[in-house]
């Protein structure tokens, strides 16, 4: 795992990704860390990281889209395929290469809280942790998510773009899309009003963005931890089989 | 050291290899030949587990590589047709990645110097491997392949884009190999194969088509004669060299019958190839003086290993000749084939052609003339 990780790390300076992606994320931040929470004189910062989803949702497949296409397209597979690793090695030391680079660009914030403590004198920690830790642990999904998309294709660009519509898809997954889901006539027709009431009681707790939104507003659920390491581990475990299913296909 | 075992891989409905076995001992430097498509990469594929195999068994060193895939594959450094660089990262950068991924234990300067002396790519080592000439890139990817010392090395037409000096080179480097790896390497350069390797294994259509030393299977060849004749009919036409290869062909002792170039106008050269063991002269002789054409020329020629692995591959001749002669066409082995022909199909053969002789003795009491 060590190795692939290094090299990864590497890669992503040699190629320019990396500071692509540091560059945008940082301009990206301050710009939100500006218009969000300076310009309207908060103490808090929190309002902030409802914009970073959006970020995020931009910059992690450039992280991605090449992780394991670009091995696929050079054949350089066939060297990392056949070397005596295991496939979780494989994928693990990619998933940390990509998320240390996100932690990198994500810890600036710590920069923007100094400067709003130089600011004003009732900063509230509490919650920029609370913040911090939340975008982590969705930036760890979003990273699981898009290596595996990567896994299924040669195409480093086509791997992008899937990826930016999936996560697309899940930020617009949230209560008011389930609200008018559950009033669309189709499926008001089709299921009773008790099924109904059940089936956006599951779908509700399936979405990303709802649980990210109640780290945002300083509520740090347990549950919710759990459900994005779950979804870190399962989408590995996918790209696992994905890699898998070739040697056997 | 390696042993394959009905070996089969299906990709649909094609089978690209199918129920391929051999063994490969300990320090042996065993040749895969066969045209592009032949199956020889698939096979190199399965045998480093890159992919699996539909069905068979691989075990190296006694580890079956889908039971045990990492012991197995801590055995085998692999050279596949494209090596694995990555070309935005320097020599020295890649080597020492190769090594970590290895998870080598050796002593890490030393062996990489080593490796780098052996495959003479020491100048290059800062380099950038994207702007690395296509030889260099071979031997940074056969370096590749040498880190940890693996004692089976198994090299995907190694020789691929470099010139001829460095094919020479690398090929005494394989041979050097070979004293301390097991080796495996395929190629479809003829030369080469049989410059290096100890063993050949000729396949064909996903199956193996010869198997022995370059010695054996050029005695196996030997045994078999051709000879090229030139026949002139009276009215020099196109079905006149249909009916010329048909009686040719009808001749007792005759495998295989081609004919070749006009080389004068209207008049063709025959390659006819014999089981060796019948003297088929005096029946052509007879046959043509029968039929009022001209025997223009007969020359006897030995089979090459050339002539032999364009045959098999060109799915010519032995392996897939189905003709009346049919003595052996249930045998799919060229190299066995003439082995295996029963001791009474020899005799009758043999029978058949004292007969023919006997006939034309009369007609041709003396074939000198013929040019040999």
């Amino acid at each position: 795992m060590g190795a692939i990780y290094r090299r990864e790390m590497g890669a992503f300076f040699t190629s320019g990704i990396g500071y692509v992606f540091l560059t945008v994320f940082y301009i990206a931040s301050g710009y939100f860390f500006y218009n969000d929470v300076i310009k309207s004189g908060l103490s808090d910062i929190s309002p902030m990281f409802v914009s970073m989803f959006i970020v995020v949702i931009f910059l992690i497949p450039v992280l991605t889209m090449r992780l394991i296409s670009e091995e696929k397209k050079n054949r350089t597979d066939q060297g990392l395929l056949t070397a005596p690793i295991g496939l979780w090695e494989l994928v693990l030391g990619k998933f940390f290469a990509a998320f240390t680079l996100y932690v990198i660009a994500e810890s600036v914030i710590f920069i923007y809280a100094l400067i709003l403590k130089f600011l004003s004198d009732d900063m509230v920690w509490s919650s920029l942790l609370g913040n911090y830790f939340a975008m982590l642990i969705l930036g760890a999904a979003f990273i699981a998510i898009g290596v595996f998309i990567s896994s299924l294709t040669e195409n480093q660009m086509s791997s992008a773009v899937v990826s930016v519509f999936f996560f697309l898809v899940l930020y617009a997954f949230d209560d008011s899309a389930l609200e008018k889901l559950n009033s669309n006539s189709i499926i008001s027709k089709v299921f009773s009003v008790d099924t109904r009431e059940k089936m956006m009681n599951f779908l509700s707790h399936l979405s990303m963005r709802a649980r990210y939104t109640e780290f945002t507003r300083g509520i740090f659920s347990l549950s919710s931890v759990l459900f994005f390491l779950s979804i870190v581990f399962l989408f590995n475990f996918f790209t696992v089989k994905v890699l898998e299913k070739k040697r056997w296909a | 050291m390696i042993e394959v075992k009905h070996l089969v891989k299906r990709y649909g409905d094609k089978k690209a290899v199918n129920d391929i076995s051999f063994k490969v001992e300990k320090g042996e430097i065993l040749g895969f030949l066969g045209p592009n498509g032949a199956g020889k990469s698939t096979t190199m594929n399965m045998l480093t587990g890159y992919i699996s195999s539909t069905s068979g068994q691989i075990l190296i060193n006694g580890v079956d590589i889908f039971e045990d895939p990492k012991k197995a594959k801590a055995n085998i450094g692999y050279l596949p047709e494209i090596p694995p660089l990555y070309v935005d990262m320097t020599v020295d950068a890649y080597l020492n990645f190769v090594f970590d991924l290895k998870k080598c234990k050796l002593p890490r300067k030393a062996h990489l110097t080593d490796v780098c002396n052996l495959c003479k790519i020491n100048d290059v080592r800062p380099r950038l491997i994207k702007n690395l000439s296509k030889g260099y890139k071979q031997r940074v990817g056969l370096a590749q392949a040498l880190i940890n010392n693996p004692p089976v090395l198994i090299l995907d037409e190694p020789t691929v884009g470099l010139d001829p000096n460095q094919i020479i080179e690398i090929r005494s480097l394989i041979k050097k190999l070979g004293k301390r790896h097991t080796v495996i390497l395929s190629s479809h350069i003829l030369p080469e194969i049989q410059a290096v390797c100890d063993r050949i294994i000729i396949i064909n259509k996903g199956v193996v088509a010869a198997d022995g030393t370059a010695d054996e299977i050029a005695k196996n060849i030997t045994n078999e004669h051709k000879m090229t004749l030139r026949i002139e009919g009276p009215d020099h036409s196109r079905a006149e060299k249909d009916q010329i290869v048909q009686a040719l062909k009808n001749l007792s002792g005759v495998k295989y019958v081609r004919a070749d170039m006009e080389r004068e106008k209207g008049i063709y050269d025959y390659d006819v190839e014999t089981d060796g063991k019948t003297d088929v002269r005096r029946a052509i002789n007879k046959l043509c003086n029968e039929n009022g054409w001209n025997i223009l020329m007969l020359q006897l020629s030995d089979l090459t290993l050339e002539d032999i692995f364009l045959k098999i591959t060109m799915g010519e001749g032995f392996g897939h000749d189905e003709s009346e002669k049919g003595s052996a066409a249930k045998e799919k082995k060229p190299k066995v084939r003439i082995n295996l022909m029963t001791e009474e199909e020899a005799k009758a053969a043999e029978q058949a052609a004292r007969e023919a002789a006997e006939e034309a003795g009369g007609d041709a009491p003396d074939e000198k003339g013929d040019e040999e």
